[in-house]
């Protein structure tokens, strides 16, 4: 909490402009590791993967480009994780919602482009041809326009944790019961969309995307166009979300996961400070789902299972909650475990995962971060 | 009118007032001298009456005790005033105006009555600093919270309140590190940056030494008159020490008002501090 | 096709065949039964039926084998071995090149129709019982006559009710109004889908010309269609008290922990899952040693579920949960981990495939109360085995040292560990009595649902939802919330479909909330909210 080295020395007080807050918002080391990231992202893998030959060790393959871009959306859904949970205190198990519905909007889109080239050659989804519906329903209009189902995987996570969160934080639901009410209401959203009739086909989700914008999804340089934009918005994230932190937004925040009922009796109504954090939380899932989709090429309900969302959580604890770069390490180092396992163990992932989620809340309270910086103390005290 | 003007007397309300006892914000209305007034406030707990009938009336920038035995009323008077429960049936007025009984806890903040808790609730992960800056009188709106950056006089009044605290030396160090008595203290401090008018003080001495005590005490007469306090409290020196009148709390009703001395010799206070 | 006559009907022919010399079938009827024309051989069939001559049965019963030839103009039976003369029932070879007479799916139901109607006046009560129970459906106006001989002639007073309705729909075409207002007012006493659908044309001008039978139609409709309801009702409720009772056992281990040690279990599910489990197990065991004992593995499987989940709970509890007191959120993450790797053991130690847990012969069937409401036993049993589960948490928690400990603890931890209840202690024992109980649930559910290593997933988020609504650590308002919800859910259900009731009682959830946070019962003061 204590003020670090920012990397412009800023007046202690009077009137500072927002923009020079934000940059101080990181100090120097962080803002260089956040631009050798993006010259990495930028610059040397689109190079690597599309001028180095593939028989080159150097050649980043588009199997490794789908998967880092991939863990990327992972790490930018478990930074909103830690927003709510790590600093908020409040323990979400149905982020996994407005991740799917973030994919799903954008998703409407992708499946729009296809145009007549599904295998009924309709101009419907292949999927409502199936079910015989004769025109799109009313919430598929304007879908086929890239703005508008940009706005969508914005506003629908938005709009649906502002109401819900309203309710759940107005009636001063917290603990466990907030944490059980998410996980049913990701449950009951999965239920809902397995349902053929509710119109996002299905079981089967979307899936078969052709192209974005016109051009085909599947070249490389969309490819890479798509890498660099998640990590574009990673990097604007971290450095979003360590403003908010850093302000007295962000201190208001972590007094009421401390001592909510103190906060309330200095003047400070906590309903509107959760809902804030919760609604942004909600829409940086939306903006990852959205990332996802294109480069996963499927969405389907099993996005929102409750294990699903669970998960996020153990990235979360994995690298270290309360900080921002923790989510980011928690996200790659599980989920490259993760397909690491799936390959070689298939069996043993679940044993690993469940072993993973004991051990770490049972003695890396603090994740790999707080490790880390233990062993530095500790080497500091002994040097 | 805010706590700074004890040591700092240059320095003036937000909104340019100057200290003048008492009225300044918003609606508070204490035209006729009473700045708290309960009428017949009854809360039942599963057919258990924690409050029976209580009444009670705080003037303007009085200092009243409320002492009681366990299971009086006290905590649940407190509660009932601060908005934490809602009374089943009676009034709460803050002033002539201010139905407390229809406000929320934030809104009974903003309207200037700050509570101490029995338990020195404070925010252990802040610094002693940040905890008073979170509860410096402000707007405390998420907006406004994003966009905050403290001024120079926001600086220095958070200066002079940890000197009063005697905690200007802990300023950068996490309040959980403080000792129970700093803490007392470090709550006390958050309570005069929210500029109440009416002060709610739970048992604000237990834990602390004698010392601190005393000082405890010399500082709550100094706030009262432009201030008013409810002090509930335990520890009979200490409120012999406060002066101002006592009243006594027993099943949830008033047993006994008056000063000290008098409330001592009642002959149902005795029974029922002593037992039949 | 030809299937030889069951050798034990041998004794009932020749029973049959013994009364052949007193009276027969008209010979000309007999041999209508060949004809080309299907319309005639139905006639033949229907006028034979209403004459009842003895040996009519014999007759039809062989037409419906196709044990009947024909050969020119006579007929003959034919059981395999013997021929007989169709007309007098005498022995006689079948002639070389007789043909079997043809009879097609219409015709076959004519032929179990007259045949049930021929054993109305079977001298067993049983058989006529059953024939009559048969004509309850599909009667036409040609068994009017029989019917009616047979209710004269009935003295036992179920069959005879049952022989009244099939009357009255035999005679619902009558030409005379007089008998069809009769039968409409008959059947109005029989609240089926099946009577409605029959009564429904009658109240058409166009079917029906006297305005009496007419109204009294629409009367009868109104009264079986308020049955009717009424048994749906009914049927909603009772699956909603079923579906309840199996909350309840799932959600009164889960409101012992979360009441005792205000943790949420999130392998709670995973308990049941291992209860459903044993049950499977002893039941393997069962058919292995004891075949001839296996209906009896069930109330051996109680017990072994029981101490295995506890077992495992217990284990749980010492390792992990013990070590995560007061970080709720923190031992929900643990737990959950401790849930996926039982999920994975038991697909490596049974497979992922769900496996098969049989109803024992006495759980199967059930008992109809309505036509359209069967309770079956399954589930009677179970409501009745979770009554008897809560009693005994009742007395446990209410009449020994350790409930008054648990009740205890759960009320204040700090002043009960002051005053000498060990505390760690009874955190263990009640993570071990939850647990055993969520493993009773899980015997529960394997005799209503299937059996695999995911079963209990679904279960934690509904068993929570009850100690939401009931309140923390409140025996009653865990009943209350497990039976209301399971019925709330069930007819919400009916009403509007699985997923929208789901949905909906979410909803419903979190309004409820917004008003009684504490849940219905909820504990009051300074403590609860602490």
């Amino acid at each position: 909490m204590s003020a670090t080295s920012s990397a412009f020395p800023l007046p202690a007080s009077g009137r500072v402009p927002l923009t020079l807050r934000v940059f101080a918002a990181l100090d120097r080391k962080a803002w260089i590791a956040l631009a050798v990231f993006l010259a990495l992202a930028l610059v040397v893998v689109p190079v690597l993967h599309l001028t180095v030959p593939e028989s080159s060790t150097f050649h980043v393959s588009a199997y490794a480009i789908t998967l880092i871009g991939k863990i990327m959306c992972y790490a930018l859904v478990a930074v909103a994780m830690d927003l709510i949970w790590g600093y908020g205190g409040i323990l979400s198990l149905g982020h996994g919602l407005f991740f799917a519905l973030g994919g799903y909007a954008f998703g409407m889109y992708l499946m729009r482009q296809i145009g007549r080239d599904g295998s009924y050659g309709a101009d419907l989804p292949d999927f409502m041809v199936f079910l015989d519906w004769k025109e799109l329903p009313w919430f598929w209009l304007g879908s086929d326009h890239f703005g508008w189902a940009a706005l969508l995987a914005l506003a629908v996570p938005a709009v649906v944790a502002f109401v819900f969160g309203y309710f759940a934080f107005r009636s001063r639901i917290k603990g466990v019961y907030f944490s059980i009410i998410t996980q049913a209401l990701t449950y009951a959203a999965m239920l809902l969309f397995f349902r053929n009739e509710t119109g996002f086909g299905g079981n089967n989700g979307f899936t078969d995307f052709k192209r974005i914008l016109g051009h085909g999804i599947t070249s490389p340089e969309m490819r890479l166009v798509l890498f660099g934009l998640t990590a574009l918005t990673l990097a604007a994230t971290l450095v979003f979300a360590a403003w908010l932190v850093k302000s007295k937004f962000g201190r208001v925040l972590t007094a009421i996961r401390d001592a909510e009922s103190r906060v309330m009796f200095i003047g400070y109504n906590p309903l509107w400070y959760k809902l804030t954090i919760w609604v942004i939380s909600a829409v940086l899932c939306g903006i990852a789902g959205a990332l996802y989709v294109p480069q996963v090429g499927i969405i389907n309900p099993s996005e929102m299972s409750p294990a699903n969302s669970i998960e996020i959580a153990i990235w979360v604890a994995v690298g270290g909650r309360g900080t921002l770069i923790g989510p980011v390490i928690g996200a790659f180092v599980v989920n490259l475990a993760k397909s690491w396992f799936t390959v070689s163990f298939p069996e043993y992932w679940l044993f690993f995962l469940g072993l993973l989620f004991i051990v770490v809340t049972l003695m890396l309270p603090q994740g790999l971060v707080g490790l880390w910086k233990k062993i530095i103390a500790r080497k500091g005290a002994a040097a | 009118m805010n706590a700074a003007t004890l040591t700092a007397p240059h320095n003036e309300g937000p909104d340019g007032s100057a200290a003048l006892g008492h009225v300044v914000t918003g609606e508070l209305d204490l035209s006729h001298g009473v700045a708290l007034y309960l009428e017949d406030i009854t809360v039942s707990f599963d057919g258990f009456k924690a409050l029976n009938n209580l009444n009670l009336a705080i003037d303007a920038g009085e200092l009243r005790c409320i002492i009681g035995p366990n299971g009086a009323g006290k905590t649940t008077m407190m509660d009932v005033i601060t908005g934490k429960t809602r009374p089943d049936s009676g009034k709460a007025f803050f002033g002539q105006t201010i139905d407390l009984t229809r406000l929320t806890e934030p809104e009974i903040a903003h309207v200037g009555i700050g509570r101490k808790f029995q338990k020195p609730t404070i925010f252990e992960q802040h610094t002693a600093f940040e905890n008073l800056e979170l509860a410096m009188k402000t707007d405390k709106r998420v907006w406004k919270s994003l966009m905050a950056w403290l001024s120079g006089d926001d600086r220095d009044r958070i200066a002079d309140t940890l000197k009063l605290i005697r905690l200007d030396g802990e300023a950068d160090r996490p309040a959980g590190l403080l000792s129970h008595g700093q803490k007392q203290w470090l709550e006390i401090g958050m309570l005069l940056m929210q500029e109440p008018k009416l002060l709610l003080l739970d048992e604000p001495v237990a834990g602390m030494t004698d010392d601190e005590t005393m000082r405890t005490a010399e500082l709550f007469v100094s706030l009262a008159g432009k201030h008013s306090l409810v002090v509930v409290e335990h520890d009979m020196a200490f409120v012999e020490k406060l002066g101002g009148k006592v009243t006594v709390l027993h099943e949830g009703s008033v047993l006994a008002e008056g000063d000290l001395a008098t409330v001592q010799n009642d002959q149902r206070v005795i029974e029922v501090y002593l037992g039949r | 096709m030809k299937k030889p006559l069951l050798p034990a009907l041998l004794p009932f022919l020749l029973w049959l065949t013994s009364l052949s010399a007193l009276a027969a079938p008209d010979p000309a009827l007999v041999r209508q039964l060949a004809a080309d024309d299907n319309a005639d051989k139905i006639a033949a069939i229907q006028q034979l039926t209403a004459a009842a001559e003895p040996g009519t049965a014999r007759l039809l019963q062989a037409m419906a084998d196709d044990s009947l030839f024909v050969a020119g103009d006579r007929l003959f039976i034919f059981d395999g071995e013997h021929g007989f003369d169709a007309v007098s029932g005498s022995a006689a070879d079948l002639p070389e090149g007789a043909d079997s007479v043809t009879v097609n799916n219409r015709l076959r139901g004519e032929l179990s129709n007259a045949l049930a109607a021929l054993k109305l006046f079977d001298a067993d009560r049983n058989a006529r019982l059953n024939a009559t129970r048969e004509l309850q459906s599909n009667v036409g106006p040609e068994l009017a006559d029989v019917l009616g001989k047979a209710r004269a002639q009935e003295q036992d007073a179920e069959i005879k009710l049952l022989l009244d309705l099939a009357y009255a729909q035999a005679t619902l075409q009558d030409s005379d109004p007089a008998v069809r207002l009769a039968a409409v007012q008959t059947l109005a006493d029989a609240p089926t889908p099946a009577i409605r659908s029959l009564l429904l044309p009658l109240t058409e001008a166009s079917a029906e010309s006297d305005d009496k039978v007419r109204a009294a139609a629409v009367d009868a409709i109104k009264h079986i269609e308020r049955s009717l309801a009424w048994g749906d009702t009914l049927a909603g409720i009772f699956s909603g008290l079923s579906l309840g009772s199996i909350l309840l056992l799932a959600a009164l281990g889960l409101a012992i922990t979360y009441g005792v040690m205000g943790i949420i279990n999130m392998a709670h599910g995973e308990l049941l899952m291992i209860g459903a489990y044993s049950a499977y197990a002893v039941q393997s065991l069962f058919r292995a040693w004891a075949p001839d004992y296996v209906d009896w593995y069930l109330p051996a499987a109680i017990p072994v579920a029981f101490f295995a989940a506890a077992l495992v709970g217990v284990v749980m509890e010492r390792t992990v949960i013990r070590w995560l007191y007061g970080r709720t959120l923190e031992t929900l993450l643990a737990t959950w981990g401790l849930s996926l790797i039982l999920i994975q053991a038991a697909r490596v130690l049974f497979g992922a495939q769900n496996v098969e847990v049989a109803n024992p012969s006495w759980m199967s069937g059930g008992v109809e109360l309505l036509p359209n409401l069967i309770l079956p036993w399954n589930r009677v049993i179970i409501i009745g085995f979770a009554l008897f589960v809560l009693f005994l948490v009742w007395v446990l928690m209410n009449k020994t040292r350790l409930g008054m400990f648990v009740r205890a603890v759960t009320q204040n931890r700090a002043m009960a560990g002051c005053v000498g209840v060990p505390t760690a202690r009874i955190d263990t024992m009640a993570f071990a009595l939850g647990a055993g109980i969520a493993g009773l649930g899980g015997v529960a559910l394997s005799q209503i649902s299937n059996v695999g290593p995911d079963m209990g997933q679904g279960y934690i988020v509904d068993s929570f939802m009850v100690v939401v609504v009931g309140g923390v650590g409140q025996l009653a308002g865990a009943v209350w919330a497990a039976l209301g919800l399971g019925i709330f859910s069930k007819l919400l259900e009916g009403w509007a479909g699985a997923v929208i009731a789901k949905i909906m009682i979410l909803v419903a959830i979190i309004v409820f909330i917004q008003k009684r946070p504490q849940g219905i019962f909820a504990l009051k003061g300074r403590f609860a909210d602490q």
